[in-house]
């Protein structure tokens, strides 16, 4: 490549990085957000799992923060979803701080509509709605993710993660994996 | 978010502590008592499930051990596996060994019933960060006590065996159940800051009025009073010395590692 060639590429970098910091906002961070998938939920990215709570991003320099909500409170994943985040958010020249939080408890309804439509396509239930009374209506009809029927019972309150339970679909005779409501 | 936190110092700081280190200490102590079925338990689906509580526990102690550093300037960690087995807080339920399924079914039913008692009367508390935290503790506790209410109704109706292994169990925690009120140090400066909305006593009350229907539809003996409340979380015996001995092996095998 020519020296020319070679100036002119480093003067479009740096305009870029000059525009990337003008329009550097909360809405800038969340889109970029959307390419972390959960690792546990790989199909879900953690702004469809509903863990992102405050963005902030400061005038001037400062450091993003990111405050997420564990699913679970003992969530094995969450020093790896810290990370995740961290490096995703690199790209964009400033500290980042990813810090967890109680302050709001997460819920399984803040799972968006395409987060429950990835979790079926990919073999899950999505969450029922809790019941807030009670232990008996835990979750009260949850559909089979491979055939439709609701003709399912609870084989499992636990599963392979904290988050997810084990039922058995009657009509199709398959065991299917549901997120818990919680 | 909004009342204004009461400032934490002198009693209060005291009570706060001995409440966050009993409540950490019963959430450690049971999580690992769990954590023994793994591989063996009686069906697959509970290794699966005691596997589950376990980590469940074991993720509550460490966030409750967190406040508790944050409140005393020392570290989550030296708190759960630095201490010597005196200088634990757990209630004496927990200190029988893990025993047969139906000892395990027991203890738990007990201790989920308590524990969603003093979770609720914590539920409302004028200190955000324990009151969040419960919050959060509550949804998840809810698939314990489904669990454990499943369990013991099926043992208590289970035939000959089952019932009398669980009348055993029973019969040997039983006297212990109401340690998990145990009076704490100061605990009245945490009903008068608002942070408990009532005694342990009151608690234990609450507790008894709750678990009595299903003792008396199951026609089982309900729990005694504890002989001696005030020492209802101290002396802990053989039992937890061993376990003790299991969950610091590996910090012990190499102090200060990062892992």
């Amino acid at each position: 490549m020519s020296e020319a060639a070679t100036q002119v590429g480093i003067a479009r970098l740096r305009a870029a990085a000059v525009i990337r910091r003008a329009i550097l906002d909360e809405a800038t961070i969340r889109a970029a957000l959307v390419e972390v998938p959960d690792p546990e939920l790989p199909m879900l990215s953690v702004v469809d799992l509903g863990i992102v709570h405050r963005v902030d991003v400061p005038d001037g320099d400062g450091a993003i923060r990111v405050e997420i909500l564990p699913t679970f409170v003992g969530c094995p994943a969450l020093e790896l979803i810290k990370a995740a985040i961290a490096d995703r958010l690199a790209v964009f020249g400033r500290a980042v701080e990813v810090v967890a939080t109680f302050e709001v408890p997460w819920t399984s309804e803040r799972i968006t509509a395409a987060g429950r439509r990835a979790l079926r396509a990919a073999g899950i239930a999505p969450p029922g709605h809790p019941s807030t009374v009670g232990l008996i209506a835990l979750e009260p009809r949850v559909r089979c993710p491979h055939c439709g029927s609701r003709d399912t019972v609870l084989d499992n309150l636990f599963g392979p993660t904290q988050c997810r339970t084990i039922r058995f679909c009657r009509a199709c005779h398959q065991p299917f994996e549901a997120i818990k409501s919680v | 978010m909004t009342a204004a936190a009461p400032p934490i110092a002198g009693a209060l700081a005291l009570a706060l502590d001995g409440l966050l280190r009993s409540m950490a200490d019963d959430e450690f102590v049971i999580g690992f008592s769990d954590s023994e079925w793994t591989g063996i338990a009686p069906l697959l689906e509970e290794d699966v499930a005691m596997s589950s509580l376990a980590q469940d526990e074991l993720g509550h102690a460490q966030a409750l051990y967190a406040l508790l550093a944050d409140l005393t300037g020392t570290d989550a960690d030296a708190l759960a596996y630095d201490r010597e087995p005196d200088a634990y807080r757990h209630c004496r339920l927990l200190d029988h060994g893990r025993g047969d399924w139906a000892m395990t079914i027991a203890r738990r039913f007990l201790y989920d019933s308590a524990d969603a008692v003093r979770l609720e009367a914590l539920a409302e508390g004028s200190w955000a960060p324990l009151a969040d935290l419960v919050a959060k503790l509550q949804r998840e506790e809810r698939y314990h006590r489904m669990h454990a209410t499943a369990w013991f109704e099926r043992l208590a109706r289970g035939g000959d065996d089952a019932r009398s292994r669980l009348i055993t169990a029973l019969d040997a925690l039983g006297p212990d159940a109401a340690t998990v009120f145990a009076p704490l140090p100061e605990d009245a400066a945490l009903v008068d800051a608002g942070i408990l909305a009532a005694p342990m006593a009151d608690l234990e009350t609450q507790w008894r009025a709750a678990i009595a229907p299903v003792f008396g539809a199951l026609e089982l003996p309900m729990p005694p009073a504890a002989l001696a409340p005030e020492r209802g979380r101290l002396d802990h015996g053989e039992a937890f010395r061993w376990l003790d001995t299991e969950f610091t092996m590996v910090r012990r095998s190499d102090p200060g590692a990062t892992w």
